[in-house]
């Protein structure tokens, strides 16, 4: 059917098979569709009705026609091959792939009874490759995982006309990221909810091209299901969106603070890491600042106990706060800066961090806002 | 209380007093807890018998003066048997409020003498005066000290057993009761021990009991002389090492300062069964209201919340659940609470009791709560607190939640309380 080379044709497997569900709903999801078109491209495709992937190779030659491997053995397959020239030939129920002196025989599944793919939606607009992934996973970090709360398993992605602004939470951090884009049409405005997991993987994903194309259906009142896809450099994927009203977050990020802490992210991390290693699960680390120094605790007297003391440039009142020493982690290795700045106002308000703007007074893209843990007295 | 034979008193009796070096352990006992406070309201009641416990046919006796004990009543019996064997005994339902006040006041006495106190329950405690010998003199000048802050302070009677170690200290302030103290010296213990019959010791329930009177062991000192390895093979090796050492006077367990509660729990054995789903609800308000206001005033949270249904076949079913994050809120421990009662399948099932307990408790000052995103400052927790303020000053069942306001001087036959 067609013939390529080992390395091109084990990344484009490998990519397609990264959305293949692991328990399929039906034996054929479980596959992967190959198809060669008359002009000579290969297509690679996976779905399991949530997320779509699809890779477009050139072909130096190759016959039209199409064939259904399980997908999941053909990644195996791929990735073990010596580095040689891949030829793949169907034959009768059969797919023969023989890469120099390997020969491995696959059964094929009815291509028939494969679901075809959801068109990909017209290009909303174009971002950058890198700058979308960092973005993407910096706010991913807040999503919620309990799958009993869908609604806020997602990232929100809001569009207006030149800016996108992400955010996501599981009711206890929220982060927020601000980024700007080019978009198809000036005016646009647009808001979807997209599963995060799905996102952060392909985001990752989507950096091997400068670009990321972005393609948006709101669903909307129509009755067709809401889509976000994505393009880059020959692969291109869709996600279905999740329903709901995502919560009003942007009430919710404290504008005026009673006291600021500026650290350096590193060493600050370092010793969260350190202090934390004795707090139990569910269990805060303390931190207490004063002057020009932050004594970060974890730990209880009738159990193992952490303290160090960093320096710290602070301005404002003297603050005690305690955090679920994950969150502030996930936080600090989100804010991709080296100084971390804390802002409060009260032991059992939101605190944000941020990285230190270089040019004060602008604003930092990227927000983590970070609910306490009170401590009962 | 029923099977403890009486024995003759030993100890400071007459003569001088016994040598009390190296019993730094005090069992303090109030005498007759609930019956005692009743009586401080009810002067008129001294010297008759008077049973504290619901009258109602499925109550059972709480606390007996020892008026009424010389019938044969003791607690933990069935009223109607009480009722039956002292027919002319004064019966007083509880009053539980009063109870847990003076208790709390009776643990701070015993905490101002040392800090090594491990409460029993509401009206007994064990404490290691070892450290306090310098300050208050000797142990048994302590148990005196005791007695008479207590009696001044509450106007209610304790007894003390001193001795070297927890279970003799314990058999020590049976035998003193009531009113009384007694001191087993150090080298006095075997002496002590060995007329007792073996159902004194610890561990020894009826069917050990029943096992040991086989094998002609009736005393203590019976007991002592059988081989150790014996009474291993006849009752199991933990149980026979376990009576073993006690017969000889050894329990190595040390006083240990706040027992930290595993669960707190209530149930309520219905006056007749109900198997109205709205009737079951509402008890399960009603005691996850109970279980929170003890948990609070414990200083507890725990995360899983358990119910106990019982058919009127006696039948039990537990079903537990565990929050996401440790609570002492009603409101949620009910919600939970429901939640296991709807996903047990008994609906419409005629009940027996309903119990509600909270488990996996950790000290409330050590669970921190996690704040949620829009969360109101104030919520449930801060409600139900000024409840407990509400109440501690004008008693229990002054603010409750609606759905229970109607329960009393209400025409429908009602549930009875515990």
């Amino acid at each position: 059917m067609f013939r390529v080379d080992r390395d091109v044709l084990a990344e484009a497997v490998a990519w397609t098979a990264r959305t293949l569900p692991v328990r399929p709903s039906v034996p054929v999801l479980a596959g992967m569709l190959l198809e060669v078109t008359d002009e000579q491209q290969l297509k690679l495709s996976g779905f399991d009705y949530e997320v779509s992937a699809q890779v477009t190779l050139d072909l130096q030659s190759g016959d039209a026609g199409k064939v259904l491997v399980s997908g999941k053995l053909l990644a195996e397959i791929t990735r073990a091959l010596p580095a040689q020239p891949v030829d793949f030939v169907v034959d009768g129920a059969k797919a023969v792939v023989t890469c120099g002196s390997a020969k491995f025989t696959l059964l094929t599944m009815p291509v028939e009874d494969y679901p075809s793919l959801p068109a990909m939606p017209p290009a909303t607009g174009v971002v950058g490759s890198d700058v979308w992934a960092s973005a993407v996973s910096q706010v991913a970090v807040a999503a919620g995982r309990d799958d009993t709360l869908p609604l806020l398993t997602g990232v929100r992605v809001e569009i207006e006309g030149e800016s996108v602004t992400l955010a996501a939470t599981d009711r206890y951090r929220l982060a927020v990221r601000e980024l700007s884009w080019q978009p198809e049409q000036p005016d646009i405005s647009a808001v979807a909810l997209v599963p995060a997991r799905t996102l952060a993987d392909t985001a990752k994903s989507l950096t091997t091209g400068a670009q990321v194309e972005i393609a948006l259906t709101s669903g909307g009142g129509g009755g067709g299901e809401g889509m976000i896809g994505f393009e880059s450099g020959g692969r291109r994927t869709t996600t279905r969106l999740l329903d709901g009203e995502f919560p009003k977050y942007r009430s919710l990020l404290p504008t005026e603070f009673s006291a600021r802490a500026d650290l350096a992210t590193g060493p600050f991390v370092e010793a969260v890491k350190r202090v934390s290693l004795v707090a139990e699960r569910n269990t805060p680390v303390r931190l207490s600042f004063r002057g020009g120094e932050v004594v970060l605790e974890a730990g209880s007297g009738d159990e193992a106990q952490a303290v160090e003391v960093l320096e710290t440039e602070f301005d404002g009142d003297a603050i005690d706060i305690a955090f679920n020493p994950g969150f502030l982690l996930d936080g600090l290795g989100a804010i991709d800066s080296d100084i971390a700045r804390l802002q409060f106002t009260t032991s059992t308000k939101p605190a944000i961090l941020t990285g230190k703007p270089a040019d004060e007074p602008a604003a930092t893209p990227y927000r983590y806002l970070i609910m306490p843990i009170r401590l009962s007295s | 209380m029923s099977r403890k034979q009486q024995v003759p008193r030993l100890g400071p009796a007459g003569g001088r007093p016994a040598d009390d070096t190296g019993c730094h352990i005090l069992h303090v006992d109030m005498d007759a807890f609930f019956a005692s406070v009743e009586l401080l309201e009810r002067p008129e009641l001294k010297g008759r018998p008077v049973i504290i416990g619901s009258p109602g046919v499925r109550g059972v006796v709480l606390s007996a003066t020892y008026e009424a004990r010389a019938y044969g009543v003791h607690s933990a019996m069935p009223m109607t048997r009480a009722r039956r064997m002292c027919p002319h005994a004064v019966i007083i339902p509880p009053s539980h409020g009063k109870y847990g006040e003076i208790s709390k006041g009776v643990m701070e006495i015993f905490r101002s003498i040392t800090p090594e106190v491990e409460p029993l329950s509401t009206d007994e405690a064990f404490l290691d005066v070892g450290g306090a010998r310098r300050r208050l003199g000797s142990p048994a000048r302590i148990g005196a000290l005791i007695r008479a802050q207590v009696a001044e302070r509450f106007g209610i009677t304790c007894s003390v057993g001193v001795a070297s170690s927890k279970f003799v200290a314990k058999l020590a302030s049976g035998q003193a009761k009531p009113d009384g103290m007694l001191v087993v010296p150090a080298d006095g213990v075997v002496d002590f021990l060995h007329p007792l019959p073996v159902a004194a010791l610890w561990g020894v329930g009826e069917r050990t009991e029943e096992a040991l009177r086989r094998l002609g062991i009736k005393t203590v000192g019976d007991l002592a002389r059988i081989p150790p390895t014996t009474l291993q093979r006849e009752l199991g090796v933990a149980v026979g090492s376990h009576l073993a050492a006690l017969a000889w006077g050894r329990d190595e367990r040390p006083v240990t300062p706040h027992q930290p509660d595993k669960s707190i729990g209530a149930e309520e054995t219905f006056s007749y069964d109900v198997d109205d789903p709205e009737a079951i609800r509402r008890e399960l308000l009603r005691l996850s209201e109970r279980v929170a206001a003890r948990m609070r005033a414990a200083g507890h949270v725990g995360r899983t919340v358990s119910v106990k249904l019982r058919r009127s076949d006696f039948s039990t079913i537990n079903r537990s659940r565990t929050l996401r994050e440790p609570t002492d809120i009603a409101k949620e421990i009910y919600s939970a609470a429901c939640a296991l009662y709807e996903a047990a399948g008994l609906e419409r099932v005629r009940l027996r009791l309903v119990g509600v307990r909270v488990e996996n408790l950790v000290p409330a000052e050590h669970s921190a709560r996690q704040l949620a995103l829009g969360e109101r400052e104030a919520g449930w927790r801060e409600a139900e607190l000024a409840v407990d303020q509400a109440v501690r000053r004008f008693g229990a069942g002054i603010v409750r939640p609606a759905a229970l306001v109607r329960r009393e001087g209400d025409d429908e036959p009602r549930l009875g309380r515990g």
